[in-house]
């Protein structure tokens, strides 16, 4: 499952690098999209796959007896899918009022301040 | 009051005036005042944080009580001390700044507000010990800066903000994979117990890979070479204010990472890390100063030069000697403030003149022969003239250089030193020294400079003070990196001695 994982994300990335080096902005929102996803699916891989095992504690005990799933990767994701999203959200309407302004979405023709 | 909840006070204090900022967002005249009281108030915090940090060593918060390394910790060694102070000070320079300078129709679109959070996110980068946390930090001060760069809405600035906002979210996309990687080798997130546990790790390979990916990651931030194209692309596109403390603290926010992440996790493998390290440096310096000498636009040549400067910086982590560790933490103070004053400086060209360009600049000197000295005193102190706080910052870390016989650094260190002469001398001679061009051009003269004056001339004092002064400075610094150099110091204060 973890080899499967690895190769869906390694491909997450490539298809994520190769939006961002299009010259449309479209596709430049697209990859980085893609690649804040592919680096979700990543802490949550790299943490440990684990099926079926909640972290709880029985009653009675101190520690989770077992394997158990590893509740801080997925805290990790939830806030760096809250902070993407937010992030994103201005990355769109940045291209939108970029293309408004400058009248194209080719990132060629936006080389005045280089 | 305990007192390790001082700790926090750098980041409450401007959250806090931020909030109450936006609830007032219609009365500019409450939000000026909440800005210069609460950038008073962080400077107060961060004098007060220093002058404990340097009486008590290490100051650690645990927040909420959660015993480390399982809850988030801030942590306030001197390096981070030094650094919430220098943003306290920048953070007041352009806070008072904007009261002259920035538009109505920016202040209704929350231009207090978005400061006072970018100062939050910066404070809480340079104190968390957590290395999640420092992420999140990071996209609070990236969030911050995305809005202020894009008040105005002009060409150029969209033209910039896609650059900078793509290249920032690569490397915050970056910095993430690291974390998870590194969670993955060794399930902790606390930075002290990352660098305890690191060393147990049996493939110490993927311990340098996880290394690389934070040295790409914030070397992106820190506008190193080769990875610094979003910044002249778009650092000379907003309000000057906005401007000045980009160029004063942003960059060092990954300077400081790299600081932090090289001297405290990824010391295993010297040789190897900081070689790259070093060359990265070297590259830094020389592209940054190149640039800046095809640049005919004041912004434009001042924000080449922060690369170039940057690459001083990095040399200093890069060589790591206790002697170039301290260079390193002395340029960090010196060019912060010199750095944000070159570019306040510019703005007050701007008004006078209503023109960046050089080609349509001229004849300051005999005009306003004071500003043509507060401009002189930041800049000859970016090249390294003596006495200025930058000759000893540079001396430093030529002197470190040579012991550690890293020659070809040492030369272009020196050679870039005169480059920085060179496009601080075509500055002058183009603004303040040539006769006005013909046709001239049309002068505003907006009244109110006198503040934008004492603003100036008070960091140019600070740069004469730091170069008169440099004997505690310098001490200062040595203390900051004997912490640096002991990172068991900083681990045994944050998860206890045993």
């Amino acid at each position: 499952m973890t080899t499967l994982m690895a190769i869906l994300i390694g491909c997450l990335y490539a298809a994520a690098i190769y939006m961002m080096l299009r010259r449309s902005v479209v596709k430049l929102v697209i990859g980085l999209i893609l690649l804040s996803n592919g680096a979700n699916l990543l802490i949550f891989t790299a943490a440990g796959l684990q099926r079926g095992v909640p972290p709880l504690i029985d009653k009675g005990q101190q520690m989770i007896a077992g394997a158990a799933a590893d509740p801080l990767a997925q805290a990790l994701i939830l806030t760096a899918i809250v902070i993407s999203f937010g992030v994103l959200a201005f990355a769109v309407v940045l291209i939108h009022r970029a293309c408004e302004v400058v009248q194209t979405d080719d990132m060629n023709e936006m080389k005045g301040t280089d | 009051m305990d007192m390790t909840l001082l700790v926090a006070l750098p980041i409450i204090l401007p959250l806090l005036f931020g909030a109450v900022s936006l609830t007032l967002l219609k009365n500019h005249k409450a939000q000026r005042w909440l800005a210069v009281i609460g950038t008073f108030s962080i400077l107060l915090a961060a004098c007060a944080l220093m002058w404990h940090c340097q009486q008590h060593g290490i100051i650690v918060l645990e927040v909420g009580s959660w015993p480390a390394p399982f809850g988030i910790v801030l942590v306030a060694d001197l390096l981070s001390a030094i650094m919430v102070l220098l943003a306290a000070i920048t953070g007041v320079a352009t806070a008072l700044y904007s009261l002259k300078t920035v538009l109505t129709r920016f202040e209704r679109f929350g231009y207090y507000p978005l400061l006072h959070l970018l100062l939050a996110g910066v404070n809480g980068a340079f104190l968390t010990g957590d290395i999640f946390n420092l992420y999140v930090w990071f996209e609070v001060l990236l969030v911050a800066s995305f809005a202020l760069l894009i008040q105005g809405g002009e060409r150029a600035q969209m033209e910039g903000a896609i650059k900078y906002v793509t290249l920032n979210l690569l490397s915050s996309a970056l910095f993430l994979t690291a974390i998870g990687l590194l969670y993955g080798l060794v399930g902790s997130l606390n930075m002290a117990d990352i660098a305890q546990r690191l060393t147990q790790v049996e493939d110490q390979r993927m311990v340098t890979v996880v290394a690389m990916l934070f040295l790409i990651a914030f070397s992106i931030k820190a506008a190193a070479f080769p990875l610094f194209f979003w910044l002249p692309a778009s650092y000379h596109t907003p309000q000057v204010a906005v401007s000045a403390i980009f160029a004063g603290l942003l960059t060092k926010v990954g300077v400081y990472a790299l600081y932090r992440v090289f001297t405290l996790i990824f010391n295993s493998e010297v040789e190897f890390t900081h070689n790259i390290l070093l060359w990265m440096a070297v590259l830094t310096m020389l592209t940054g100063v190149l640039g800046a000498a095809a640049q005919f636009e004041v912004r434009r040549i001042l924000s080449f030069h922060i690369i170039s400067q940057i690459g001083y910086m990095m040399l200093g982590l890069a060589l790591y000697t206790p002697l170039a560790l301290i260079g390193g933490v002395f340029y960090i103070m010196h060019h912060i403030i010199v750095k944000a004053n070159l570019f306040l400086v510019a703005g007050l060209i701007y008004r006078l003149r209503g023109s960046f360009e050089l080609k349509r600049l001229g004849g300051l000197y005999k005009d306003h022969p004071g500003l043509a000295v507060l401009f002189l005193i930041p800049a000859l102190s970016l090249a390294g003239v003596p006495p200025l706080s930058g000759f000893f910052a540079k001396f430093i870390l030529i002197k470190a250089g040579v012991e550690a016989h890293a020659w070809w650094a040492v030369g272009i260190a020196l050679l870039v030193g005169l480059l920085t002469l060179y496009s601080m001398m075509k500055i002058w001679n183009e603004v303040f020294w040539k006769a006005v061009p013909s046709p001239a051009p049309a002068i505003p003269a907006p009244g109110g400079n006198g503040l934008l004056y004492c603003i100036t001339g008070s960091l140019a004092a600070m740069t004469i003070a730091i170069g008169l002064f440099a004997e505690p400075i310098y001490q200062l610094a040595q203390q900051a990196a004997t912490q640096l150099l002991n990172p068991q110091l900083y681990i045994n204060a944050v998860l206890g001695a045993d």
